[in-house]
C-alpha cells in the first residue's frame, strides 16, 4: 500500500500538480476580479498544444539555446526526487538540501545562458534582472535552509522538513515560512517581484527571458516552472503537517498545494507589483528574517 | 503559553523591521499599532501565576492606549500636515534594513553576556527588547520627519517596556500607568510641536530647526 502510494504520488504531483495548480492561482485572480476566468486545466492544454508544435531556431543561437529548456526541466525532476513529498524522497543523502537549492540554481544559470545566446538586448536585460534578484533570494534560502538545519541536526531535506518541537520551535517555524514564501514568490516570479501575465519587455523578468523560445521548448520552461512553483510550495506545506500516513499525507499535500495556490493568488490580486528598485529591499527584508529566525534557532 | 508569548515576541522584532523599511507613513502607523496590541498581549501569556485581574486590566490598558489611541493621534498629526512618505532618510531603507538586522544579531550577543536573574537568561525577552531599543533609536537618528522621529521613540518606549517585562514579571501596578500617561502625553504634545514646525516651514523637516535664525 505505501509504495503504491509513493508511487502513484510521483507522477500526480510533477505532471498534474503543476498546471493544476497554476489553473487555481488564475482562477482565484479572476474570481477576485469578478471574472469567470479561463478552466483549471488551461495550463495543461497549453502545454499539450505546445508539445505538438514545432520550433523555430534562429540561425544566430548555437546549442546552448537548445540547451535550455531540456537542462532546466531536468534540473527540477532532480530537485524532486530530492523534496520529501508524500513521505520520503526517492534519494536522500546527508547535504541533499545543498544539492536542491543549487539545482535550482542550474535552471537558472542554463535558462540565464539560453537568453544570451539569442543575441537579443531585451533577454540580456531580463537575464541580468533575474541574476540580480536571484543572488539576493538565494542567501534567503540559504539561511533558512540553515536554521532548519541546525534544528533538526543534519543537512538531509527529510530531516529538515519532519514535524519539529523544540523551545522556540513555533517563533522558529513562522519567519521560515514567512522567508520560504518571499523566497518563492520571487523565484517563481509572481507578483511583488515580477508579473507572470505581463509582455512589455521593459518591465518583464523572468518572461523575457523566454521571449524567443517555442514550441516544445516553451512546454518544457512552463511546466519547468510550474514544478519549481509545485515543489517550493510543497516544502511550505511539509512544514507545517504533523506525521501521517503515506495516503492521508498524499491528500493533504495536494490540499495544501491547492491553498498556497489560493493564497498566491489572493497576494497576487490584493497587491500591485513593487517598482523595480524596490524589489531588492523586499528580498533583504527577507534575508532578515531569515537571519532572525537562525539566531532563534542558535540560541 | 510558552510559544505563543516567543510567536508574539518574533512578530514584534519582525514588525520593528518592516518600519525601519518602510516609506508610507500611514502603513508605519499601522504597524506601531500592531507591534501594540502584540505589547499588550505578552504579559498575559507570560504572566507566571495566571490569570490575574490586574495583569488583565493593565494589558487591557495597554492593548487600547498602544494599540488605538497614539496610533489615531499620530493619524490625526499626519492629516493635519498633510503628508504621506518620509522622502528621503539619512539612511537609506536597505541599508537601515541590513543595519536593523545586525542589531538584532548584536543583541543576541549582548544578551548572553548581561548579569541578569537566572531565569530570564534563557527567554527570548532580553534580546528582543534589546533588539527594539536598538532599532528604535536607529529610525530617530536616521529619519528627518517628525512623525517618523515620533515612531521611533514609541519603538524605543516598546523596547523599554518588553525590558522591565523581562527584569520583573510584575511591573508595580502605578509605575506602568504613570509610564503610560508619560509616553501619551509625549505623543500628543509631539503631534502640537508637529503641526507648529509644519505652520513655521510648510514641512515638517526637522532640517529646517537646525538653522539659528533671530
Amino acid at each position: 500500500m505505501e509504495t503504491i502510494t509513493l508511487v502513484l504520488s510521483y507522477p500526480i504531483i510533477l505532471l498534474l500538480a503543476p498546471p493544476v495548480m497554476l489553473g487555481l492561482i488564475t482562477k482565484t485572480k479572476a474570481l477576485v476580479a469578478g471574472r469567470k476566468g479561463p478552466p483549471v486545466l488551461q495550463p495543461l492544454y497549453d502545454t499539450i498544444k505546445l508539445l505538438g508544435k514545432g520550433a523555430v531556431y534562429s540561425s544566430t543561437t548555437t546549442w546552448m539555446f537548445k540547451l535550455g529548456p531540456v537542462v532546466s526541466l531536468a534540473a527540477v525532476f532532480c530537485a524532486s526526487a530530492l523534496a520529501p513529498l508524500a513521505g520520503a524522497p526517492l534519494i536522500s543523502f546527508n547535504g541533499d538540501a545543498i544539492l536542491f537549492a543549487y539545482l535550482f540554481a542550474l535552471g537558472r544559470f542554463v535558462t540565464v545562458m539560453a537568453a544570451l545566446d539569442t543575441g537579443s538586448s531585451f533577454e540580456g536585460m531580463g537575464a541580468s534582472r533575474e541574476v540580480a534578484f536571484s543572488s539576493l533570494a538565494e542567501p534567503a534560502l540559504i539561511l533558512t535552509f540553515a536554521s532548519l538545519a541546525y534544528r533538526s541536526g543534519g543537512l538531509c531535506l527529510a530531516q529538515m522538513f519532519a514535524p519539529h518541537s523544540g523551545p522556540s520551535a513555533a517563533a522558529g517555524t513562522i519567519l521560515v515560512l514567512g522567508t520560504l514564501f518571499v523566497v518563492l514568490l520571487a523565484e517563481n516570479s509572481r507578483i511583488p517581484v515580477d508579473d507572470p501575465n505581463t509582455h512589455l519587455e521593459l518591465t518583464m523578468i523572468h518572461e523575457v527571458m523566454v521571449l524567443d523560445h517555442g514550441g516544445p521548448d516553451l512546454a518544457f520552461i512552463l511546466h519547468g516552472a510550474g514544478i519549481k512553483l509545485v515543489l517550493m510550495s510543497a516544502l511550505l506545506v511539509r512544514l507545517v503537517l504533523p506525521e501521517m500516513p503515506p495516503a492521508a499525507a498524499l491528500g493533504s499535500l495536494l490540499f495544501g498545494l491547492g491553498c498556497v495556490a489560493v493564497a498566491i493568488g489572493l497576494v497576487e490580486s490584493s497587491m500591485a507589483r513593487v517598482r523595480m528598485v524596490r524589489v531588492p529591499q523586499l528580498l533583504v527584508a527577507a534575508i532578515c528574517a531569515a537571519t532572525f529566525g537562525l539566531m532563534l534557532t542558535l540560541r | 503559553m510558552e510559544q505563543f508569548s516567543q510567536l508574539l515576541l518574533a512578530l514584534v522584532v519582525f514588525l520593528s523591521l518592516y518600519l525601519l523599511g518602510s516609506s508610507s507613513l500611514t502603513g508605519c502607523i499601522k504597524i506601531l499599532a500592531l507591534q501594540g496590541m502584540c505589547l499588550g498581549l505578552l504579559p498575559l501569556t507570560i504572566s507566571r501565576h495566571g490569570f490575574r485581574p490586574r495583569a488583565l486590566l493593565l494589558a487591557l490598558g495597554m492593548f487600547i492606549l498602544k494599540g488605538f489611541v497614539l496610533p489615531r493621534v499620530l493619524l490625526y498629526a499626519i492629516r493635519e500636515v498633510k503628508i504621506r512618505r518620509e522622502m528621503e532618510p539619512m539612511i537609506g531603507y536597505t541599508l537601515s534594513l541590513m543595519i536593523g538586522a545586525a542589531l538584532i544579531g548584536l543583541s543576541f550577543v549582548l544578551a548572553e553576556r548581561l548579569p541578569v536573574l537566572e531565569g530570564v537568561r534563557t527567554s527570548m525577552l532580553i534580546p528582543v527588547s534589546l533588539a527594539t531599543v536598538m532599532m528604535g533609536l536607529l529610525m530617530m537618528i536616521s529619519r528627518i520627519k517628525a512623525v517618523t522621529q515620533v515612531i521611533g521613540y514609541l519603538v524605543f518606549e516598546n523596547g523599554i517596556y518588553l525590558f522591565g517585562l523581562a527584569s520583573a514579571y510584575e511591573v508595580p501596578w502605578l509605575i506602568e500607568m504613570g509610564v503610560l500617561l508619560d509616553v501619551f502625553v509625549a505623543v500628543f504634545v509631539m503631534g502640537i510641536v508637529i503641526n507648529h514646525i509644519e505652520r513655521a516651514f510648510h514641512s515638517i523637516s526637522t532640517e529646517n530647526l537646525t538653522r539659528l535664525s533671530d
